[in-house]
């Protein structure tokens, strides 16, 4: 079977500024990835690139075909975006925001019908929003938004999920929800997960396989305990820690000891 | 839903009616429609005056409302309009080019047959077209719209055009600068039938198209991005929203120059009223904007009769004060950048 996502040698600059440079990565179905790295090493560029608001230099396939392909509405019901920030100026309620889900899968003259309102149902149920499906969206805290951000992906039927810093204006409780809510996505609807992370920890605990980018290349690629190493890390963020592992000996926390 | 949109339709027919009837001249409606084709005041003021000049009004008005759902859902702006952002300007810049230089090219309808239309509605469109373009270019940064640049580049913009405007008046003989001016304040005075008829089709021909939209103007209100990841082909709805909107505008803006804020309140009174889904929010607004202007452009006959006020005005002195409420809650809101 072919990898959902494969890219070979991508590379994508803004004007002459490059951001990407030679990115290989091959993401299979089914599969978590977590994507590291510092503020500006492209992670935000390379899920861009992938859900095609973007365009690189370089081979993207999904599921074997050339991302070129592919039709803006068939590349979204194949892939679903949660964006870093979601500025919503119009007031809508929440039930309307995840039926524009499914926006590419009913005719653009027609209204939602019975099987796009069974969807968007589900998809709140799995984000735990249905409860406020009536309220409009900017009278919700940070995280109620968040879930329902996800709840419209969902609505899409995607295949693969991707996922800009989903936990990053969130307290500590909710930022482990959507982390856990990732991990059943993952696990008991077979979603295949890429999400650009900002917190080690998190990622270590979730995620089994991470991709830690630099300058817009790939500096490691494997299981949190191969990814984050003490070296790594003062390597790619010039700050000294230790890095203990937990129980299971599987997923490594940090600590941070520069520059106290 | 469909419940809103039926009331609105149903006031609009009363709002037409009712606004035919009112005015300086009383009129016998009975008589009126008794003699119908024969020639009798009632009747002539009735059914040559009124009802095409009322026709005219709901068209105009229902078509800026219209321009300005789509314009506010395009550029993700609750201020934008066609007015604020020059593009009624650039419109009016165009008929004017028009009106100066081809005043007696007239393109013949069926071989002449039904007679002859002007080419202003044709300048017209291209000078919408051409600034809304303009405009949209400037205010885009980094493939990022700024709200307020957005509505500055329509400030300038407004004012380079009347400067360029004012000059052409200026270098025009005296009796086309006074019906230059007439037309620019923004008048809705009795046109023929058969003017009424084409402003008619371009209207519902711009709006039908955008109407067809309306699930892709619901997703590009959540930006740019979210709306290409949602499956919408971001570039050409654009250009189709410009130019369908750029037809509407110029159409309009020939023959009853700049009547300002109608596409500004009336989405905003009716995204209270049926929520922001634009695939209901459109007739509405359409039909909403009818019913307002015809009952501003009543006032406007009524309100110093005998002589008449430009409707422009009368939509002026409920939209400017709208504008500046508008423009103060979403300051204090914090507009989102």
């Amino acid at each position: 079977m072919n990898p959902a996502i494969r890219t070979n040698n991508l590379t994508f600059a803004y004007k002459d500024k490059p951001v990407l440079d030679g990115v290989s990565l091959s993401v299979e179905s089914g599969e978590m990835v977590g994507i590291l790295g510092p503020n500006g090493s492209g992670k935000t560029t390379l899920l861009k690139v992938f859900s095609a608001v973007l365009t690189g230099q370089g081979e993207v396939k999904l599921n074997g075909r050339s991302i070129k392909t592919y039709g803006k509405r068939e590349l979204s019901r194949l892939f679903a975006v949660v964006p870093q920030e979601n500025p919503i100026h119009f007031p809508y309620t929440v039930a309307e925001i995840v039926l524009m889900g499914r926006a590419s899968y009913h005719s653009p003259l027609a209204l939602e019908g019975k099987k796009d309102l069974e969807v968007a149902r589900t998809s709140m149920e799995l984000t735990d929003s249905l409860s406020f499906s009536d309220r409009y969206l900017h009278e919700l805290s940070g995280g109620e938004k968040q879930r329902v951000i996800i709840a419209r992906a969902l609505a899409q039927e995607p295949q693969i999920l991707l996922l800009d810093e989903p936990s990053a204006f969130l307290d500590l409780k909710h930022q482990v929800q959507i982390f856990e809510l990732m991990r059943r996505l993952n696990r008991e609807h077979d979603l295949t997960i890429v999400a650009a992370l900002h917190d080690l920890n998190l990622a270590a605990l979730f995620f089994p396989r991470l991709v830690m980018l630099r300058d817009g290349r790939i500096y490691r690629d494997g299981s949190p305990k191969e990814v984050l190493t003490e070296e790594t890390i003062e390597e790619i963020y010039g700050i000294k820690v230790r890095v203990e592992p937990d129980a299971s000996n599987e997923r490594p926390q940090i600590f941070i000891c520069s520059p106290l | 839903m469909i419940l809103v949109n039926g009331c609105l339709f149903l006031l609009l027919i009363l709002s037409a009616l009712g606004c035919s009837l009112l005015g300086p001249v009383p009129l016998d409606f009975v008589r009126a429609f008794e003699n119908i084709f024969s020639p009798d005041p009632s009747a002539e003021i009735l059914f040559r005056t009124r009802l095409p000049r009322v026709l005219l009004g709901v068209a105009i008005g229902g078509g800026m409302a219209a321009c300005g759902v789509v314009l506010q859902a395009l550029l993700r702006n609750p201020l934008a309009c066609p007015q604020m952002l020059g593009v009624s300007g650039g419109a009016s810049l165009g008929g004017i080019l028009g009106l100066i230089f081809f005043p007696h090219w007239l393109l013949p309808i069926a071989g002449g047959l039904l007679g002859e239309i002007s080419w202003v509605p044709l300048t017209a469109f291209l000078g919408a077209l051409l600034s809304m373009v303009l405009i949209y270019r400037f205010s885009l940064f980094h493939g990022r719209l700024h709200p307020y640049h957005l509505l500055l580049s329509g400030v300038i913009f407004n004012s380079f055009i009347a400067a360029v405007i004012m000059f052409l008046n200026s270098i025009v003989d005296f009796y086309q600068a006074q019906g230059l001016l007439f037309w620019l304040m923004g008048s809705l005075s009795t046109r023929a039938y058969l003017t009424v008829g084409f402003i008619w089709i371009y209207i519902v021909i711009g709006f039908l198209w955008l109407w067809t939209k309306g699930l892709s103007l619901n997703l590009i209100t959540l930006g740019e991005e979210a709306a290409m990841q949602l499956g919408v082909e971001t570039g050409a709805l654009q250009r189709q929203i410009f130019v369908a909107s750029s037809l509407m505008i110029g159409a309009m803006v020939s023959v009853s120059g700049m009547i300002g804020f109608v596409g500004l309140m009336i989405p905003h009174v009716m995204r209270l009223i049926v929520g922001s889904d634009h695939r209901l929010l459109l007739p509405a607004s359409f039909l909403a904007g009818g019913i307002f202007l015809c009952w501003a452009d009543t006032l406007a006959r009524i309100l110093l009769a005998p002589a008449e006020l430009p409707v422009g005005i009368i939509t002026a002195f409920f939209g400017g004060p709208f504008f500046l409420f508008l423009l103060y809650r979403e300051g204090t809101k914090k507009l989102a950048l």
